[in-house]
């Protein structure tokens, strides 16, 4: 039944999509970045700063969803022992970190003009930078622990633990006072972004997905390949 | 599915529902002590005044805003309670009336702050500026778009 999940199926399985994947993304790219920077208007409020949004909203985004996706494989590894979604994990890890970097800086660079600060203990910008910190404890797991076995255990634990803080980001701009402004697109109600930028906005979304997919595939093809040489299997 | 997965998947909701109510006590109590800033209407209802530096957050009032030699002076409200600030300094570049705003000071009674440093406070509304012009234009700008 789960005959799909063994590792031979999928280690040369996305080698002919892939070269698809770089196309779209490298022209959805282009796409995206000239709607970003030449063609969407500047806000009447903030002027040309917005345009920190095309990247900041994405990063942000992705670094949740991957995390989300990284806890509910640390699920499925620890209940059901599939070791697939161990190396799901851990491939996807750095990539999430990375968008969440990315977020942290992009948003301290809009915050300077547009708050008067870099950076503010408000929850919003705490919880993300707790998540920062979580992906970092992930990664190191993997990094510390020589033993495979344990450290598959412990840095499921660990993206279990800090799945709980997923839903903390997500609604701290309702549940706290903060700096931060609420959402802009919610899944219910209209967005209160102009369709003029929320084009461009979920076109570099989409650039972003792009990115993050080729890459993960990429590690995913080294973790199984580096599995399978280490007979941890 | 066999006894193993069965076990696990039992202390697994086990856990879940524990780290909920836990969750859940951790949550109240954060709500209450991790402020980082005050409605006026919160600063009202508080039975002590707070000492030290805190933080306000609301709209600056419309029209409210004025400046007596190198003195801003202009009122924080949330629609309900009122706040008056005083600061000396440079106001941020999207500080403007009928926009949000934190304000960081000390008070000197109640209903009144002495402000060390201003953020400026940014909604969730983008629009274009010619967007903006023509709401106002047309009449059909709302109060909560701000200026």
């Amino acid at each position: 039944m789960f005959d799909f999940l063994k590792s031979k199926n999928f280690i040369g399985f996305h080698d002919q999509y892939i070269f698809w994947i770089k196309v779209l993304f490298l022209s959805l790219l282009i796409f995206g970045l000239i709607l970003s920077l030449f063609v969407s208007p500047a806000d009447y409020l903030q002027g040309d700063t917005v345009r920190i949004m095309y990247v900041h909203v994405p990063a942000s985004w992705l670094s949740l969803m991957i995390f989300a996706a990284m806890g509910v494989s640390g699920l499925l590894t620890l209940v059901f022992k599939f070791r697939f979604f161990t190396l799901v994990s851990k491939s996807l890890a750095p990539i999430g970190f990375t968008f969440c970097l990315i977020s942290l800086f992009t948003g301290s660079i809009w915050g300077q003009p547009t708050w008067g600060t870099f950076w503010a203990w408000d929850a919003r910008l705490t919880s993300m930078l707790v998540l920062a910190f979580i992906y970092i404890f992930y990664i190191l797991s993997w990094k510390i622990i020589k033993k495979f076995l344990l450290a598959e255990k412990i840095s499921a634990l660990i993206s279990l633990i800090g799945l709980a803080n997923i839903p903390v980001i997500k609604f701290s701009v309702n549940w706290w006072n903060t700096l931060h402004q609420p959402a802009s697109i919610k899944l219910t109600g209209a967005p209160t972004i102009h369709s003029s930028m929320l084009t461009p906005l979920v076109i570099m979304f989409l650039v972003f997905v792009m990115f993050a997919l080729i890459n993960f595939l990429i590690r995913l093809k080294f973790e199984t390949l580096n599995m399978k040489l280490n007979k941890h299997e | 599915m066999n006894k193993n997965v069965k076990k696990r998947i039992i202390f697994f909701l086990i856990s879940v529902i524990t780290f909920l109510i836990i969750g859940q006590y951790i949550f109240k109590s954060l709500r209450k002590n991790t402020v980082y800033f005050f409605t006026p209407s919160e600063l009202f209802i508080l039975s002590e005044i707070p000492r030290g530096i805190i933080r306000i957050g609301g709209m600056v009032k419309k029209n409210s805003l004025n400046k007596k030699n190198n003195t801003y002076q202009f009122i924080i409200t949330d629609f309900k309670q009122e706040v008056k600030v005083e600061y000396v300094g440079v106001l941020p570049n999207l500080f403007v009336e009928g926009q949000g705003a934190v304000i960081e000071g000390k008070l000197i009674d109640r209903l009144s702050l002495k402000a060390e440093n201003i953020l400026a406070k940014h909604d969730e509304k983008y629009m274009p500026k010619e967007v903006a012009d023509a709401l106002k234009n047309k009449g059909s700008w709302q109060k909560k778009y701000g200026k």
